[in-house]
């Protein structure tokens, strides 16, 4: 299947090449000369199928650049990026906090880090329970049903986001993740900022202990989902499959995750303050009033230096970077990962930054 | 001295390089498992160091390393009892059968088989685990919340999806299965055959002579092969990381979905995302981990010589 969809991106890719070809250099600065040589990342392993989409498709643009993503996790990600001599590029379901970004300047001088959302993902709250085909949910009630304080399907408060639906009674068995994950990081984001006073364990990326049943990885969750009568869980939307998916309420309308509301999202977002020009850290907007976002996303980044030591790796990172960002590489992330590809606007302002990378002086 | 006056010694035999190779190679292996243990050891120490001494907000969990670690260790040495207390009667049993009621060609294909069972992957087993064995159990457990659910073992609420602390047990104790009954088979099958003879002409049945003369004689060995079963629950880790619903802290509860964790399978559900003083508290389980199952072997060891002198060897 990796292999189809690699043809089938490298296909698409030499398609575009062609129609390129009249100007817009903008985003073919990689494919101007043929590049060579090695580049080494690690990170966040929820990027890792949109980055073998990315690996193989940059491939087909540069044959002779050996693109080597680790995936162990994001954490693991910035710190091997951070160390002396460390890898390239990361990939992290979370922005560099400050601690990290004084390291940052040790490792990339002055000019400091880019981070490029470059991976933007709906997460969908899933359920599996029988005879409730559309069900939907106000922040309060998710964060209800997740801290363990509702147990009952026919629970007046989710009897109220319901009023049409014949909700059984049967017990709700919230299921989380047993690992630590950028999306248990991002889902319990928006419970504390949406429904702060029912959910007060904060934001965190490994569950509070006590409560609901745990599972390894999104296939964890989903198959657990798929188990338990009256289970509810949270996962990639991409791998819902055909179980229930709840619809959330946003503002006064119930919102179900889609990759433009993911998108659009993140793209009406504030950056965080008091960063670099080209650092896009993204404070995702969890309280949008707006129906055509859908605030329950995982976004991730690549991260790396404004400015390599080195001329070739400089040039490697700027072609690699921008064809991550290009409307290709998130075509083909979206193809294979089934993530949502980032907006115009925010590519513009990727471009920017993967424009501004240079070789040190 | 008399010593002078005795006949000289026979001449020292000439020691071959050969000899001298073999001798220093396997000396060499003696000190390097040492050194290797030694060194493991230190590792977990001076890495699990950090947590120990760090203050305990930053512990994750925020209570503290031995609030963290003991639910973790609760988990263990439960989902490994629970194993060893289903798995140890069964492994006798299946041993008895081989050794003295099967049929000799159906004894052979049994033997065959149980060990076939030692070499399945453990992941294979927590996929089983997790796809068949859970759905299956979660009627009983059901079941045993209503009818049961006096005792504190069975307290529920049932688990809708199985995968309890029980479940997690029995998988480990099919997985440890086949250790005790082959180990079990070999002493029992060693049970001196006049002892055996002389209790059926004194008119025994079968079973009153496996009473007598087999399991006595092989009750050490039984023991020895449960507690290397239990070495193996305890260090259990992807079966019980891809079985075991692990969420919840200290609980007795067997059959509900918030269980505690074991170590071995928190350290490779965390290890992956964790950074810092994190990694510390994983690796300071690690080596609580460590110190269980070095307790269990000398416990095992202890039993083992104890036993030996009552047993039917001598």
């Amino acid at each position: 299947m990796v292999l189809t969809t690699a043809l089938a991106t490298s296909l698409s890719l030499a398609a575009c090449g062609a129609s390129n070809e009249g100007g817009n250099s903008a985003d073919s600065t990689g494919s101007a000369e043929q590049l060579s040589g090695d580049l080494v990342g690690a990170g966040s392993s929820a990027q890792q199928a949109a980055m073998q989409a990315w690996q193989a498709g940059f491939n087909g643009e540069q044959p002779d650049v050996n693109v080597s993503y680790d995936p162990v996790g994001s954490g693991g990600g910035r710190e091997q990026f951070l160390a002396e001599g460390g890898t390239d590029f990361a990939g992290s379901d979370s922005a560099l906090d400050d601690e990290e970004l004084t390291q940052a300047t040790t490792r990339c001088g002055d000019a400091g880090v880019f981070e490029l959302p470059n991976y933007i993902s709906a997460i969908a709250v899933v359920y599996n329970l029988e005879g409730v085909d559309d069900l939907n949910l106000s922040p309060a009630t998710v964060a209800g049903i997740f801290n363990g304080s509702i147990t009952t399907w026919n629970d007046p408060a989710i009897a109220a986001d319901n009023p049409d639906a014949s909700l059984p009674s049967t017990a709700i068995t919230p299921v989380h993740r047993a690992d630590k994950s950028g999306t248990t990081k991002n889902f319990t984001d928006y419970l504390d900022q949406t429904a702060g006073d029912v959910w007060t364990a904060g934001v965190v990326e490994e569950w509070p202990t006590g409560g609901g049943e745990a599972a390894n990885g999104t296939k964890g969750v989903i198959d657990a989902v798929k188990a338990g009568a009256g289970a509810i869980g949270y996962a990639d939307e991409s791998q819902a499959g055909d179980l229930g998916i709840a619809k959330i309420k946003v503002g006064d309308e119930f919102v179900a995750p889609s990759a433009e509301a993911a998108a659009a999202v993140v793209a009406n977002s504030d950056r965080v303050e008091g960063r670099g020009e080209h650092d896009l850290a993204v404070k995702v907007n969890r309280t949008t009033e707006s129906a055509d976002e859908y605030p329950i996303v995982l976004v991730s980044y690549l991260i790396g230096c404004i400015q390599y030591d080195d001329q070739d790796k400089a040039d490697l990172v700027k072609a690699f970077a921008g064809y991550v960002i290009s409307e290709d590489g998130q075509e083909a992330a979206a193809k294979n990962a089934g993530s949502s590809p980032i907006s115009d606007e925010l590519r513009d302002q990727a471009q920017s930054a993967v424009d501004a990378i240079t070789a040190g002086a | 001295m008399t010593t002078t006056d005795a006949p000289p010694a026979p001449p020292r035999p000439r020691r071959r390089p050969g000899d001298r190779i073999f001798a220093g190679s396997a000396t060499g292996a003696g000190i390097l498992i040492l050194v290797v243990l030694a060194g493991v050891a230190a590792f977990l120490v001076s890495e699990a160091w950090p947590a120990v001494v760090a203050p305990a907000e930053d512990i994750p969990g925020g209570d503290g390393l031995t609030a963290y670690i003991a639910p973790l260790v609760f988990g263990t040495l439960l989902a490994a009892v629970i194993a060893l207390l289903v798995a140890t009667p069964l492994a006798v049993a299946i041993a008895l059968y081989i050794t003295y009621y099967a049929p000799p060609r159906l004894a052979t294909l049994m033997g065959y088989v149980m060990d076939l069972l030692a070499a399945i992957p453990s992941i294979v087993y927590g996929f089983w685990g997790i796809a068949a064995l859970a759905p299956a159990l979660v009627p009983f457990y059901g079941w045993a919340e209503e009818h049961l659910g006096f005792l504190p073992f069975f307290a529920g609420p049932a688990s809708v999806t199985g995968r309890t602390m029980l479940t997690a047990g029995l998988v480990l104790a099919i997985m440890i299965l086949p250790i005790i009954s082959a180990i079990s088979r070999e002493v029992f099958g060693q049970a001196p055959a006049l002892h055996r003879e002389a209790a059926l002409a004194l008119g025994a049945t079968r079973w009153e002579m496996i009473r007598m003369a087999v399991l006595p004689y092989g009750r050490s060995g039984v023991i020895g092969g449960a507690m290397l079963g239990l070495g193996r629950a305890l260090g259990e880790t992807l079966a019980v990381a891809l079985v075991l619903s692990g969420s919840g802290g200290i609980t007795v509860n067997l059959i509900g979905q918030s269980n505690p964790s074991t170590i071995a399978a928190n350290v490779a559900l965390k290890f992956p995302e964790s950074t810092g003083i994190e990694v510390n508290a994983l690796i300071a389980s690690g080596l609580a981990l460590f110190v269980i199952t070095f307790a269990v072997n000398m416990f095992a060891r202890w039993i083992v010589n104890r036993r030996a002198d009552f047993s039917g060897a001598n």
